[in-house]
């Protein structure tokens, strides 16, 4: 029975444009297209309104942006700094070798066929051949050892083998698959990797990565604590506005959006200020950095902000401040009720 | 458009505001509520505003059931109403404009319109010339008129008023209710909570006296002399 009764209702009402005359429903448009209007335009007020109300107490306004600021800075030139570290430790696989210690009984036409081999070997940038007799020598110009080595009836010292890796940028564990690679090698006793420390600084900035990633989301936390709490207080100040919006009538949405855009401009000047932060420590280091670059590499320039991660920085920034004051105005507003 | 059936109000700590209070008011009707200090009007007009809640009874504004109004249909409601307050309940952090303004900000009005009515408003309450102070500047008579000014702006269907002429001089007085009354000539409900005894008679529209929180005397036809009409 419902159901039909239902259905019959919504016929009538589907039925009552047709009924209406065109200039009764365009009447109903403008009306409706109006209203959004006004809509629109009292959003844009509010928006500029509560970029009024925080220019009216200049000093609080700007402390919490420059606290928003600073929060944001940091992870933000963290995430440069590591970024520069691990485009120019990329380049670091030219110095970067791996030693191949022949079998013992090896000869140097073995180890030569050996290095041919290798130079196929689509990893491998270079090949070098250290002879048992050259290294003895070199050994005894280094160790110091010299008088000593005399005394022995034999050369020690296998043929060596001189390695340098192509490093992937993207894949910089490839190296050590490599180094697995080539100790299989029939004629090689050990095959080493040589700047050990290459690998450890890899797992270093990997280690780093994380810890922005880390420092960013507790700061970017706090962010959104340092707008909620702001806005908490802006609730409590503006009590008796909100009273009183209430007793006429004003809807949630209504009283909800001068907090939220006041929130959303902590946060816009908040990334604002960070990207000018961050612009100002670059300048600083900037020098230092190109001379630190130019000992590593001719060629390497400092990266700095984009225009895509400026943009991304004032986005997160803005969508913190909207989430701090959202969480605020959702908890502390329907506490005030007027009486 | 308004309809009290047994309305009993009970505050936090035992007090009983209103006892077991009946009355209808029909549309388009003007009435005023009387009644000692402490009687109970200023509850009775909260209960309408849904600013308290009723503890026994039903309470209908306009065929709407109000006791168990969900909290986010109470905007709409009030929006519908106008209300002026015992305590003003102005705010002073702006112009008298811009608090006449705001129940149009809320409906929505633009803004060329709103400057058109407020000004309509605040020259109904004599008060044109302060359009751009700020309230905290004004005596009490003129802060109770911008009062009136923003219950009045929006041309709301009901019109309720906790002492209206509460600070004002017996001529300013009668010019204010003159006002409610054009008012109820062109269709607003008009329930008004007033001391002022003289005015009340010298108007002559009927009254509901409250005392202790029951309704003592009721001018208001009751809904069997209703049916008889
Ligand atoms: N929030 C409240 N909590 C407890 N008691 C209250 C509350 N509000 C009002 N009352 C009590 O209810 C009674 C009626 O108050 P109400 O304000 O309705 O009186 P009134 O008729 O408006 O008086 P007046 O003419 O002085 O304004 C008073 O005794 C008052 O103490
Ligand atoms: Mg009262």
């Amino acid at each position: 029975m419902r159901p039909r009764q239902k259905t019959k209702r919504h016929k009538t009402t589907r039925h009552k444009p047709n009924r209406k005359t065109p200039s009764r429903a365009n009447t109903k448009d403008t009306k409706q297209s109006s209203r959004l209007r006004s809509y629109l335009t009292h959003h844009l007020q509010t928006f500029v309104a509560s970029l009024g109300y925080l220019s009216r107490q200049p000093i609080s306004s700007l402390m919490t942006s420059a606290v928003i600021a600073i929060a944001l800075a940091l992870p933000a030139g963290l995430y440069i700094a590591l970024d520069n570290a691990s485009r120019l430790s990329a380049g670091w696989d030219s110095t970067t070798q791996i030693s191949l210690f022949l079998k013992a009984g090896t000869t140097l036409k073995q180890a030569e066929k050996l290095a041919t081999k290798l130079r196929l070997h689509k990893q491998i940038n270079k090949v070098n051949i250290i002879d048992r007799e050259r290294g003895l020598e070199e050994f005894q110009q280094i160790s110091g050892f010299g008088d000593a080595l005399q005394f022995l009836d034999e050369n020690p010292l296998p043929h060596v083998i001189t390695v340098q890796p192509i490093i992937e940028q993207e894949n910089p564990e490839g190296v050590l698959h490599l180094v697995k690679t080539l100790q299989q090698e029939r004629r090689v006793e050990l095959a080493q990797l040589d700047m050990q420390w290459v690998k450890r600084l890899y797992t270093l900035l990997d280690i780093a990565q994380r810890g922005v990633w880390i420092i960013g989301s507790l700061l970017g936390l706090a962010v959104l604590l340092i707008v909620g709490n702001t806005i908490r207080l802006d609730i409590q100040n503006r009590r008796e506005v909100i009273q009183v919006s209430k007793l006429i009538g004003a809807s949630n949405g209504f009283i909800r959006r001068p907090f939220l855009y006041t929130g959303a401009w902590y946060g816009l000047f908040g990334g604002l200020l960070a990207w000018l932060l961050i612009a100002i420590a670059l300048g600083i280091m900037a020098e230092p950095l190109e001379r630190l670059a130019t000992l590593y590499h001719s060629n390497y320039q400092i990266s700095s902000l984009m225009a895509g991660d400026i943009a991304l920085l004032i986005l997160i920034s803005c969508l913190l401040g909207l989430g701090g004051s959202w969480l605020a105005v959702g908890r502390h507003l329907s506490e005030i009720e007027p009486s | 458009m308004i309809r009290f059936d047994n309305i009993s109000k009970r505050y936090p700590g035992g007090f009983e505001a209103l006892s077991s209070a009946s009355f209808h008011l029909p549309r388009g009707s003007f009435a005023y509520l009387t009644g000692h200090s402490g009687a109970g009007k200023s509850t009775l007009l909260k209960l309408i505003t849904l600013i308290e809640r009723p503890s026994r009874g039903h309470i209908f504004l306009d065929g709407i059931h109000l006791n168990n109004l969900p909290a986010r249909r109470i905007p709409r409601i009030r929006r519908n109403i106008g209300v002026i307050f015992q305590n003003h309940h102005l705010l002073y952090d702006r112009t008298v404009f811009d608090n006449v303004a705001l129940p149009l900000l809320i409906h929505g009005y633009h803004h060329r319109e709103i400057g058109k009515r407020v000004r309509a408003a605040l020259d109904q309450v004599g008060l044109l010339s302060k359009e751009k102070a700020d309230p905290i500047t004004l005596s009490g008579g003129e802060q109770q008129r911008v009062g009136i000014a923003r219950a009045i702006v929006h041309k709301p269907p009901l019109l309720l008023a906790d002492e209206p002429t509460g600070n004002l001089d017996p001529e300013l007085s009668r010019e204010i209710m003159e006002l409610f009354v054009r008012f109820n000539q062109h269709g607003t409900t008009v329930l008004i909570a007033s001391h002022d005894l003289d005015l009340i008679r010298q108007m002559g529209f009927p009254v509901i006296s409250l005392a202790k929180g029951t309704i003592e005397r009721n001018e208001l036809l009751t809904d069997a002399q209703e049916r008889e009409h």
